[in-house]
Order: C-alpha cells, then structure tokens, then sequence
C-alpha cells in the first residue's frame, strides 16, 4: 500500500478524471494491485475496531490513572490533587487486603476446579465419543447461559427461603446462609463460577483430545498398558497447549466475568460479603462514589493482571510443548 | 520370536462391515509374511487384530502358542510400526525408543544399552536428543523401526511403513528392513499395498482380495502358478494379460488360431500371458501395435490380439511395423476358469502344426 494509483496515471489528464480516477480504483496496472485500491479502505475497516479500542479501553485506562492521584468530592464538585495517596489508603487498608486474598483464593479454587472437572468429563466424553453429539451438545448449553442468568439460577439454588440446596444442607443439619454467612457465600460463588465456566474447558479439552492423533494413542496403547500412565505420559503433555490457553482465559475468567455472578449474590446484602477486586471497584467506585479510590484499586488490578500474564507467559508457556 | 497362527479369523465392523472373512495363516517363527491387496481389502484390520487395537470378531489370533484375543495391545508382545510413524511429538527420540521398555519396568542399563544398540543400526546415534518434528520423513522412518527393534518383541507388525517415504528411500529402506529383520530373526507381519515391495520383502506372500486370502505362497510360487485371476492380475508388472480363449476338440484356440493341445473339456476359459513369455517371432499370432514403453534395457509393447490387450516385453530395438506376430511356449500359458476365476491344472503341449 505504498504507492497510490496516482502515480500511475498519465500527467496530461485533468484533476477531476485523475481524481475520479483515484476514487474508483483504476490503475495502469491493474494486475499488480491485488488488494486495495484506494488508500482509505482500509482505514476505513480498521476504524471502528480502533474506535472501540480507544474509546473502551485506552480513554477510560487514561482516565482511570489520572483520577486515582485526585480526591474526588462525591456530589461532582471539583477534585483535589492528593498524590498516592489513594494507593497508600487501598493497600493499608484491611478490607482491600481481605478482598484481595479471597481474590486469590477464589482464583485459585475456581479455576482448579473448572480445570479438572472440565478435563475429568473431557477424558470421559472422549472415550465414547460416538455417542458424545447430544452429550456434547447438552455441556455446551450451559455456557450458552448468560453469567446473570447462571447466577440467578445458581441463587435459586442457594435461596434461603425456597432454595434446594439450603433444603439439602438443612437435611444434613446445615444452616445455609448463603449472602449472609461469609463461607457460605464464598461457597455458592464458587460453585456457581466452577458450574458456569466447565462447559467452556470440557468443549476446549475435548477438542485438543481429539486432536492427538489415533495412530499416536495406539503406539501408546502398545507400549503402555496402564491407561493412567498413557494419559499421563502421552496426552497430558500433548494437551499442554490447550491446558495453557484455558489456564489463561480461567483465570481472566474469575477475576473479572464472575462479576455477574458475584453482583446477583451479594447485591443490597449485609456488609462482610466475599467478593472480588474487580466487584469492590465497583462497589466503591459507584456505590461508595469514591471515584479516586475505586480508580487506584483499578489500576492496582491492571498492574497484577500484567504481572500475572508476563509470569505465565514466561515460566509457563516454556514448559509446554507444541508438537 | 514366537509363531504367530491365524485360526478362521473374521471381523465384522460395527455396521456390518465384513472386513475380513475366514483367514488362516500359519507363520512360523522368524518367517517374514507379507499382506498384500488392493486398498480396502482388509489387510490392516487383520494386522490391527493381531496388534489387539481390533477386536477379532470370529476365530483365534495366537502368538508364541498363547491366545491373545482377550489380552491388551500392550500384553501381547508385539511391536508396531505404522504408516505416519506415530512418533510421541513432545519426547526426545531417545525417550520414544525407551518409553515401552520403561513401561515394562526394565533397568536404566538395559534400556540406555538397547537403545544404544538401535541407534548404531539405524545411524540415529547424532539425533537421539532431538524431538521428531526436527527429523526428516526417512529418518522418523529409523526412530519408529527403532521403537520396535528396542522392545525385542516376538512379532514386528507393519502397517505400510514405506508408504510417506519417496521412491529412492522407499527402494533403499526395503533392503534395511530385509536385513535388519533377517539379522534379528524375528517373526514379522507386513501390510503392504505395493507388489514390488511383497514380493522383495516376503518370505511367503499373503494376497488378500475383499477380505478373503486368495493365495499364500513364497513369491516366486505365486508369481509363477497364481491361483486365481486377481492374483495373476495383482503380482507381477506389467499386470499379466487375462484374455478370453476357447477350447475345441482338445485344442486351446485364441482368435481363431491354436496355441497348444489341452486335456480339458470344451468351452471358454480364461488365457493368461506373461509379458516377457511372450516372443515377437515371424510366424505366429497376428498382434496390432498399439504404443511402445521403452525403458532402456527392453520395451513393452502393449497391442491388440482381435479386440483383446496384450503386452508383450521384447528386449530388441529393431523398429516394429503396425502389425507383429507373437508367440509362446505352451508350457508358460495358464488357464483359468472362465467363471470361478480359478487356476486350472493341466498339462499343456505343443501342437503338431505351429499356427500359421
Ligand atoms: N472402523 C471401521 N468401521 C467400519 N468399517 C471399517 C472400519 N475400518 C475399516 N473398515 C472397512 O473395512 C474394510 C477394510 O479396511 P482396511 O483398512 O483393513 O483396508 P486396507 O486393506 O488396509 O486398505 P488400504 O490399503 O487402503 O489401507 C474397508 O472396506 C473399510 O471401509
Ligand atoms: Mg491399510
């Protein structure tokens, strides 16, 4: 796209014909310009993937890290340069602390747990997977479900009033306060995260399962008898790349799109609710109209998810092989 | 090193896909069998039966004396090199030659001296740390023979393993294996759809036709007395010409003209025609030239006997005419049955009067 059409029209033709000329795209050579022919179009797609880019993600990025240095008066009027001093308030303070330790522990649970499981029923599925169409078809409806709605469901679940699981608990002699007792939260949260996200990873792991190629697993079936040892030995390692990438999109997963889930849970509920750092931006950011410190927090959270995809990229992804 | 005895095995796929019907083979132990047919004519399904990765729907496979239907590919004492290699991608080719062997519990000594040995056969010695994606198709070749020759197991099964390689290290890999399998004396089981490779590689050949044996034979037993249409038409290159002749009054008749006495009753049968049996002489069938293959040492000269192809291989150079006249020992021709197909047994003689 270096060279304009321009260049190659004739100079005894006027503006109007060279520029129509320009316009509809033809060349001297057409046979050369293969792919567009006009310097704008592609410009032209590109802007609003650009647009969406810069208005939802660079502006608001920009803008987040300027009002984290301000006090921000909570009625709009005016703000007041305070330095770090919302950094200084968020990592002393004990709830933030509190928040970002359920944080890491929700992240590690749940993404353990959809890992696993999605990976147990992946293994399973595979081995009869003549019959795995309306199996597969049955996993896969669960992710259709929107994060609110698998929520809602979940919270039906877990309702202290009419909810099954409260009943259930209630059998074994269990008061269930789900939104009120903080494990018990925590505990329907993360049931909830796990349920909605499996889906995801059995759809991924089943096809990098199937994706070992046959000939490949019966060298193994020759070779090794144990069938733990062959999974282990040969196809774990082959389904590295897609442990890798669903470790990744997990994690991302439970730091921020549990945010539906956890808001229908602990929404108008009595302080002391576990949450996640991204819901207490919210929370204090819009609830608690602390624009500054909500802004700090998030760009805390910007720096650890930086952090985190630098370090999995670094001492992961080397470990892991793509044959 | 074991025999290996296949008793009226059959396979039924799910679908009711009869794959392979009532074969018996009987292979002794050190003996290099070779399955060979047209694609889809079950040859791999009988050797994945053998390996285990099929169930055998009818009969019994035996290796070293023991049944094996009911035992686990990894039971069975077999070794198995396939057609795309199946190399483990993520393992060294060190730790793809030792991974059975681990597997079956042997020391670290026996393992590195097994491997060690395999290598120096193969000359893999300098690629032993590399992963396989960086090896080339003929050396993957060496490292899956060598996953098997490691494990000295009592049969080595193959399943096309020449087939991905180009034809100059097809020719050269061929003669490896020969010796290699030679020089171990161990009970072998080749797939193959290529006749050329049956019939250099077998010490007896297996022709499989839709899923039945047509013929065991040492190659040069089938070559020479194939016992069915499909198996003259399958070995041997140019494919033997199959034409269909009469016989009177004791007299095999081919367009009209006699080619030998026979002792068989009258009616059409089934002529078959080496290439290089047949001479270009001055007296004899009238053949219509169609076109020449030269290559270098002799030519193949495909023509017309009245509306039937035949070809016939001629080693001089002395340009040929739209019409040549060809001839036979009568003791080369073979008959078959104009129906069934089947070789017919009978002593053929030379007529009194050389047809004119
Ligand atoms: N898993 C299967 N299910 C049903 N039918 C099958 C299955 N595998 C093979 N077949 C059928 O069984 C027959 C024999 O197949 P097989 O693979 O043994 O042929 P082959 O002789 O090895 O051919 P090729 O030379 O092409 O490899 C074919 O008709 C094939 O369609
Ligand atoms: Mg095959």
């Amino acid at each position: 796209m270096t060279d304009t059409p321009l260049n190659m029209v004739e100079a005894d033709q006027t503006l109007v014909t060279r520029l129509r000329a320009w316009w509809s795209g033809e060349t001297a050579n057409p046979a050369k310009r293969v792919q567009f022919d006009r310097p704008l179009t592609p410009w032209l797609f590109l802007l609003p993937q650009l647009a969406v880019v810069v208005i939802f993600f660079y502006w608001p990025s920009v803008q987040a890290v300027t009002s984290s240095f301000y006090l921000e008066d909570p009625f709009g009027f005016g703000a007041t340069f305070v330095g770090m001093e919302n950094y200084a308030d968020a990592l002393n303070s004990s709830e933030y602390l509190g928040t970002a330790a359920f944080t890491a522990f929700f992240c590690v649970v749940v993404t353990t747990l959809a890992l696993g499981i999605g990976l147990l029923m992946a293994v399973k599925a595979d081995k009869v997977i003549r019959g795995a169409e309306s199996y597969k078809t049955l996993l896969i409806s669960v992710y259709a479900i929107a994060p609110p709605v698998a929520g809602l469901i979940g919270m039906m679940f877990f309702d202290m009033h009419m909810g099954p699981l409260k009943d259930l608990a209630a059998f074994f002699g269990y008061d269930l306060k789900v939104g009120i007792n903080y494990w018990d939260t925590a505990t329907a949260l993360i049931v909830i995260a796990v349920w909605k996200q499996i889906p995801y990873n059995f759809i991924f792991f089943l096809s990098g399962l199937q994706s070992v190629p046959v000939s490949v697993r019966e060298a193994a079936l020759i070779d090794a008898q144990s069938g733990w040892r062959r999974f282990w030995d040969i196809t774990l390692p082959l389904l590295a790349p897609t442990a890798f990438f669903l470790l990744v999109i997990n994690i991302t997963y439970t730091m921020f799109d549990t945010f539906p889930i956890i808001d229908v849970i602990v929404k108008d509920k009595p302080a002391n609710n576990p949450m996640t750092l991204v819901y207490k931006v919210y929370l204090d950011g819009f609830k608690g109209n602390d624009i500054g410190g909500s802004s700090a927090q998030s760009v805390i959270l910007m720096g650890v998810v930086a952090l985190l995809t630098v370090l999995q990229f670094r001492f992961l992804e080397r470990r892991v092989h793509y044959g | 090193m074991a025999e290996l005895t296949l008793k009226s095995v059959g396979k039924t796929y799910a679908g009711g896909v009869d794959a392979v019907t009532d074969v018996n083979i009987d292979i002794k132990d050190g003996e290099f069998i070779v399955l060979v047919g047209p694609s889809g004519c079950g040859k791999s399904t009988l050797l994945r039966m053998v390996a285990g990765l099929e169930t055998v729907t009818r009969g019994d496979v035996h290796i070293g004396g023991r049944r094996v239907n009911d035992l686990d590919p990894a039971e069975r004492d077999i070794a198995m090199v396939f057609q795309n290699y199946a190399l483990y991608p993520h393992m060294s080719v060190r730790d793809n030659m030792a991974y059975g062997l681990k597997n079956r519990g042997e020391s670290k000594a026996v393992i590195e001296e097994r491997v060690a040995e395999a290598a120096r056969m193969l000359e893999l010695g300098q690629y032993l740390d590399r992963k396989p994606r960086a090896l080339s198709g003929g050396q993957r070749q060496r490292v899956a023979m060598g996953r098997a020759i490691v494990r000295q197991p009592k049969a080595f099964l193959f399943d096309e393993p020449l087939s991905n390689l180009d034809a100059k290290l097809r020719v050269s890999m061929r003669m490896e294996i020969r010796k290699l399998q030679q020089r171990l004396g161990t009970t072998s089981l080749y797939v193959t759809h290529d006749q050329l490779e049956a019939m250099t590689l077998a010490d007896r050949l297996v022709v499989l036709n839709g899923g039945r044996v047509e013929q065991i034979g040492a190659p040069l037993e089938v070559y020479r007395k194939p016992a069915s249409t499909f198996v003259a038409s399958f070995i041997g290159a140019p494919a033997m010409s199959l034409l269909d002749a009469q016989i009177e009054g004791g007299q095999l008749l081919l367009a009209g003209q006699a080619l030998a006495g026979v002792g068989i009753a009258p009616g059409p049968v089934t002529l078959g025609l080496r290439a290089e049996d047949l001479r270009i002489v001055a007296n004899g069938l009238r053949m219509r030239v169609e076109y020449v293959e030269e290559l270098g040492a002799q030519r193949i000269v495909h023509g017309m006997v009245g509306d039937q192809a035949v070809a016939v291989i001629d080693q001089h150079d002395t340009p040929l005419g739209p019409d040549v006249r060809i001839a036979v020992d009568p003791t080369r021709l073979h008959l078959f049955d104009a129906r069934s197909g089947r070789r017919m047994e009978t002593r053929l003689h030379r007529v009194a009067e050389p047809a004119q």
